[in-house]
């Protein structure tokens, strides 16, 4: 069961040692259930307190998010996250990283010792669907970066997330390693239907992926526009080359240039 | 070629050094009340190899207890002030002023609480060298990348579970590194403990040689000391290698 996610007028202050900083003011976001939704901004804009807010690792000052119906009021244990860096943990195995989660979460947590065997062969099964089959042996130091990526993207879904939280997942990727992550992405979410927020500076990436894009102003961040990606779907690589992509890669890039002015 | 010469070159150093020393010694006929050749050195070896034997037993056990607790202690309080910013500003000063205090000065302290004997020497051992494994474990704590922690705590993961998923097993290349420092260190504390005041062990046979202007005897006992130091970090340092070769692999580094 997907979530959906209503983010109300949203105010957060960091407190830093030089003082607060007032990192989103007025933030206003509604993501249906199984949506595939894009932020985007300029650097420094809010965009990764936007998900430690909806995750409920951060409360914030004013406003209030609402996640499937339910306000959110400490960390929400059902997100899936992925950052730029893969954050494996070096010591385990690619599967037993994939499988951590399901250390954590109820109700995986407590039958994990007696259906071990089970969620190893899912765990397996899904690293073949992102291309690494037969990888869930090695240690993530033998894998490259694009696979290093792959194997977090797994550990963010293994445990069948209502809400998945892409925090620049493919921005330190080279340009090829990318575009194949993008299609990964894309197939398991069109498999899945799970809820997405994208946090990217790669309009198109945004424009690829998603449904619905925000874009977001410069700090105080709140949201300045949001477009409905109208492209068929399932999209390919080679749509990134049609004239109505590139418009709409256009128009967000125009639309950020002139918040940057500001 | 290379690589024989690269293994070999730790012996040939040792034996280079031995023979470098043997050869000052007798080109200017040095006295041997004030320096002994390493040959007179092993001459005494063989000579009294019974009370060497005995006392370098005593000086290795009481090191390995000494060393046992200051690993227990620790580790216990590494995690301690690892899991805690509060706890870390409040005992942080605290733990320097200690470190800062030379352990020679506590042993006489230590003698009339306890007494001459091992227990003393097992203490000086301990509180010289558990200070780098409780820096070196709260450091291996405090590192923890704070997006995986994130990670974890959307997933509903108490601090418990963090720490027992990640933070205890990244933190072994820094507990590892430690015990290299802490085992030599701890060599010390014991043969500072026995010099001041003991009935037993090197440092014990040291002061009583040089007292009687035993020179040789002196130096036996001192080769000896450092080849426990070195057998004891060669176990330790393999220890490391075997239990974190991931930590060698991946960009994390240890103890840095």
């Amino acid at each position: 069961m997907s979530a959906s996610v209503e983010i109300g007028d949203v105010t957060l202050t960091y407190r830093g040692v030089s003082g607060g900083v007032l990192a989103l003011k007025g933030t206003t976001l509604n993501v249906r259930r199984g949506e595939f939704a894009a932020v985007v901004g300029p650097s420094g804009c809010g965009k990764s307190s936007l998900m430690k807010l909806v995750t409920g690792l951060l409360p914030p000052d004013n406003g209030s998010i609402v996640i499937s119906g339910a306000k959110v009021t400490g960390p929400v244990k059902i997100a899936g996250m992925a950052f730029q860096n893969p954050n494996l943990l070096p010591w385990r195995k690619v599967v037993d990283n994939v499988l951590l989660p399901l250390e954590i979460v109820q109700p995986y947590r407590s039958n994990f010792r007696r259906e071990k065997k089970q969620y190893r062969e899912q765990a397996e099964a899904l690293l073949k669907t992102v291309g690494l089959g037969g990888f869930g042996d090695r240690y993530p130091w033998e894998l490259s970066g694009g696979m290093q990526q792959r194997v977090s993207l797994c550990r963010a879904l293994i445990h069948q997330p209502s809400l998945l939280m892409l925090d620049e997942p493919f921005a330190a990727l080279d340009a090829f390693t990318r575009e194949e992550l993008w299609c990964v992405l894309r197939d398991l979410w069109q498999k899945i239907r799970f809820t997405v927020i994208l946090v990217t500076h790669d309009l198109r990436e945004a424009t690829f992926l998603a449904d619905t894009i925000h874009v977001m102003s410069a700090r105080p961040g709140h949201i300045v526009m949001s477009k409905t990606v109208e492209l068929p779907r399932p999209r390919e690589l080679e749509d990134c080359f049609k004239p109505q992509f590139i418009d709409i890669v256009h128009e967000l890039r125009a639309k950020i240039g002139e918040v940057r002015q500001q | 070629m290379n690589s024989t010469l690269e293994k070999l070159s730790p012996t040939l150093f040792t034996i280079g050094i031995f023979l470098f020393w043997e050869a000052a010694c007798r080109a200017f006929k040095i006295d041997r009340f004030i320096l002994p050749a390493p040959s007179e050195a092993f001459m005494a070896m063989v000579q009294y190899w019974r009370p060497l034997a005995y006392h370098s037993f005593v000086t290795l056990w009481t090191t390995l207890a000494g060393f046992g607790i200051a690993v227990a202690f620790g580790i216990a309080l590494g995690l301690v002030v690892g899991w805690s910013r509060t706890i870390y500003r409040g005992l942080y000063p605290v733990m320097i002023g200690f470190n800062c205090i030379p352990k020679v000065a506590v042993v006489p302290i230590l003698i009339m609480w306890f007494g001459i004997g091992e227990v003393p020497a097992i203490l000086t051992a301990f509180l010289i060298s558990f200070f780098p494994i409780v820096v070196n474990v709260a450091t291996g704590l405090a590192t923890m990348e704070p997006e995986l922690e994130d990670v974890l705590r959307a997933l509903g993961a108490r601090k418990l579970d963090i720490m027992l998923k990640v933070g205890i097993p990244r933190t072994q290349p820094y507990l590892f590194g430690s015990l290299k420092v802490a085992i030599t260190l701890a060599f010390v504390g014991t043969v500072v403990s026995e010099t001041v005041g003991a009935n037993a062990g090197l440092g014990y046979q040291i002061a009583l040689a040089g007292s009687n202007f035993q020179m040789p005897l002196v130096f036996a006992a001192l080769l000896l000391l450092a080849f426990e130091g070195i057998a004891m970090y060669a176990v330790f340092a393999w220890i490391e290698g075997h239990f974190t070769r991931w930590a060698f692999r991946s960009s994390m580094s240890a103890a840095a």
